[in-house]
């Protein structure tokens, strides 16, 4: 699976949706992910990816990781995958 | 002053998950006493426990609640979804934003405690589920029931260990009595059945390896239970109004500091607590037929306690009944005083005493009737509940038939 699917699998389980109903434009607002949905995603893309996510929800804005839509959180994710030290 | 009257009551624990089941096993003299079932527990000394079994916690609650729920958490929230139910009543306007919900709770969430502490210490991982606090803190079941049923009043968690179920339901009385709330939710729930939470225990070297026998020369320490109880305490003309079917009426409490030891119980203390209770409620001590003992099976509490309750009755310590139903659901901890309310509740209202059970041979200093084995019909005006506490407080409520 690619790092778009495996994210998206993730916030759909949190939002209970089906994957297939979440689209990249998608907010996670519009999911329906509130502010602790969105701290137990970001734990679970690390415990999938092995990475550690820049974000602390005090200043969301200020973290360098853009969690505005689904396609900037992957976008986000594949940049700190990519940057990762091989296993 | 308002009067207060008890609408509902809901429990889970190893006797029962309900109220009927639990007052059922108690009539029988069921033992809830089993072998522990859980991780490591060949490392530990003591392998007996009261847990909760049969207990599918994923046909009750969704993947989001139990990301959220401790053990302790989901007992609270289905012994309050019982004590609801039973009182019909729903909080909406001003009956919302004045009634609130006081739990006893000693450990918080320990299973996730012990859980996670595995993970970041035993497993060497850097990293948690961010839920970790709102699941372990000790005011969480209070907080859940609060969000759950619409309880907008004063709400918290009260911690005095083993006595923490007594001082959170005399909290809530007294703010139904004082007329400061119409309606509070009380009682008290604990799970502290995990690795660490009898490895714990088991450094005081108070628990017993085989059973728990109160008040009998055989005793040899204290057995753990797991669970929760909740009430409906409700403003009896608020009840009446509504036509609610009345449980109990309680009528009095007392709380005592012993302000002398960590541990060791005070038989002043308790006696303090015991005849507070009764001056409180404005009856004579003749009037009491049944105490509910803290007898916890320890050496030191039960002859503490027998020597306490003789100091205040006096020649009537030989006409009342006191019974320890530990013996049946264990100890549990800051959940016990609830439960044991149960024991209060059916002596008054059904004309059963639960019995003591385990019970083998009669020690001189517990002289006293302790309802031995079997459960005995008795019709009884006033009863009491005992908790004393590790650190010295004591708290007692006395209810009287509705």
């Amino acid at each position: 699976m690619s790092v778009k699917d495996r994210v998206i699998a993730i916030v759909a389980e949190q939002a209970v949706l089906e994957p297939s109903d979440v689209t990249l434009e998608n907010t996670l607002e519009d999911l329906g992910i509130d502010s602790l949905g969105l701290v137990e995603s970001i734990f679970a893309i690390e415990e999938e990816f092995d990475i550690s996510i820049p974000f602390n929800a005090n200043e969301p804005e200020k973290s360098d990781f853009d969690i505005s839509s689904v396609a900037t959180i992957i976008a986000g994710i594949e940049k700190l995958v990519d940057s990762a030290p091989a296993a | 002053m308002k009067r207060v009257v008890i609408t509902g009551a809901g429990t889970i624990n190893a006797l029962g998950h309900d109220v009927p089941q639990t007052l059922a096993a108690m009539k029988e003299g069921h033992c809830g006493i089993g072998p522990l079932e859980m991780r490591d527990v060949d490392r530990l000394a003591v392998q007996i426990g009261a847990q909760v079994r049969d207990f599918q916690s994923d046909a009750i609650f969704n993947r989001q609640q139990l990301a959220l729920y401790d053990r302790f958490t989901q007992f609270a929230l289905i012994a309050a979804r019982e004590a609801l139910a039973q009182s019909g009543l729903e909080f909406s306007g001003a009956l919302s934003a004045k009634s609130g919900v006081v739990m006893g709770n000693s450990g918080g969430g320990m299973q996730t405690l012990d859980e996670n502490y595995r993970t970041v210490y035993e497993d060497g991982k850097n990293r948690v589920h961010p839920f970790v606090v709102p699941k372990l803190m000790n005011n969480a079941a209070a907080s859940h029931i609060s969000m759950e049923f619409n309880l907008k009043g004063p709400s918290f968690t009260v911690a005095s260990a083993c006595a923490s179920s007594n001082h959170a339901m005399a909290q809530a009385f007294q703010m139904v009595r004082s007329g400061m709330a119409p309606v509070m939710i009380s009682g008290g729930t604990e799970s502290m059945l995990c690795f660490g939470g009898v490895k714990a225990w088991e450094g005081l070297r108070v628990m017993s390896k085989d059973a728990c026998r109160p008040f009998s020369s055989t005793r040899n320490g204290m057995v753990q239970g797991e669970g929760a109880g909740v009430f409906v305490f409700e403003e009896m003309q608020h009840a009446k109004a509504r036509g609610a079917d009345i449980l109990a009426e309680v009528i009095g409490f007392a709380m005592t500091s012993d302000a002398s030891d960590i541990v060791m119980p005070s038989r002043q203390g308790a006696s303090r607590a015991i005849s507070g209770a009764l001056e409180d409620a404005g009856i004579n001590r003749e009037e009491v037929g049944y105490i509910n003992a803290h007898g916890t099976g320890t050496a030191a509490n039960d002859k503490t306690e027998c020597s306490a309750v003789a100091d205040v009755f006096g020649p009537h310590a030989d006409y009342l009944m006191m019974s320890s139903t530990k013996s049946m659901h264990g100890h549990l901890i800051g959940g016990t005083g609830a439960v044991e309310l149960l024991a209060c509740i059916m002596a008054l209202r059904d004309g059963v005493i639960a019995p003591t059970i385990g019970y083998e041979e009669p020690d001189p200093e517990c002289a006293l009737d302790v309802v031995p084995n079997e459960a005995r019909d008795a019709s009884v005006e006033v009863a009491l509940s005992n908790a004393f506490a590790f650190g010295g407080l004591n708290a007692v409520l006395a209810l009287r038939r509705a």
